[in-house]
């Protein structure tokens, strides 16, 4: 499943990094921890958070996440978005909380 | 092969640049994948630290065929207990930091978990010094 079919799927609005609509989605991982997402999270996750400054986008290209998406209407800052533009990392957005969108996450994830 | 950056205590909009930089000149190095993903975890913590709690910091590394060694050197308030500095969760972070979903205190415990050797050493008042070494 690609970053794209996710927000078809689940009406996912695209803040930014379309250039990377096209990545595969291998799983999610829900935190606003930093140091916790770059301990644990892996390659190719999509990464549910409420953090929007750029240092999100730092870590989720170090990382190698497939995409960044933020909960309960939150848009990325400025800086976040257009850093993001420049990487090709999407930055994803839902009106739903966290534990609602990784629960649909997670059951389209193992349907496919 | 040797490179270094600078780091800027304070200025969170450029955390994690060098450390993007060390893992580009690894890919182009062709180093294994695995070992880029850990080396990088360890950068950035090492890297965010110094922005985190220190005033200014150089980032060193030096590959040869054999190891990344990896060496970051601050001048900061230090560290006044590194054991306890190293504990999971322990963490001085002030409110701003932690707002930003930063001092959870998971630093550390990642460099340590990331790397083959660490040694930090440290001087209360005037810096501290973070070696890792990662053999290839
Ligand atoms: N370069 C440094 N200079 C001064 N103090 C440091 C430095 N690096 C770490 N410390 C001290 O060690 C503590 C633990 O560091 P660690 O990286 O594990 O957690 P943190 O930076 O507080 O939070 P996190 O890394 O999870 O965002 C810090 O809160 C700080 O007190
Ligand atoms: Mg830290």
């Amino acid at each position: 499943m690609t970053v794209r079919d996710l927000v078809n799927e689940l009406g996912l609005k695209v803040f930014s990094g379309e250039k990377g609509l096209d990545r595969q989605v291998n799983g999610g991982y829900v935190s606003d921890l930093l140091s916790d997402v770059m301990g644990n999270a892996g390659e190719g996750m999509v990464w549910i958070t409420l953090q929007t400054h750029r240092n999100v986008t730092a870590v989720a290209s170090l990382k190698d996440l497939s995409a960044v998406l933020l909960v309960k209407g939150l848009k990325p800052d400025e800086d976040m978005a257009q850093q993001a533009g420049e990487e090709g990392l999407p930055v994803l957005g839902t009106d739903l909380q966290a534990f609602e969108i990784a629960g649909k996450l997670y059951s389209l994830l193992n349907l496919t | 092969m040797q490179f270094e950056y600078e780091i800027e205590g304070g200025n969170f909009s450029r955390a994690g640049y060098a450390s993007s930089e060390v893992k580009k000149k690894l890919r182009q190095l062709n180093v294994d994948l695995k070992i880029i993903k850990r080396v990088v975890v360890a950068l950035y913590e090492a890297e965010v630290n110094v922005v985190a709690h220190a005033w200014s910091g150089i980032m060193r590394v030096d590959i040869d065929r054999g190891r990344i060694s990896l060496e970051i050197d601050d001048e900061g308030p230090g560290i006044p207990d590194i054991d306890k500095a190293m504990e999971e969760g322990f963490s001085t972070a002030s409110p701003e930091v932690r707002e930003m979903g930063f001092g959870a205190g998971m630093g550390l415990p990642n460099i340590k978990k990331n790397v083959d050797k660490l040694n930090i050493t440290s001087e209360v008042g005037k810096g501290t010094k973070v070696v890792m070494v990662t053999y290839l």
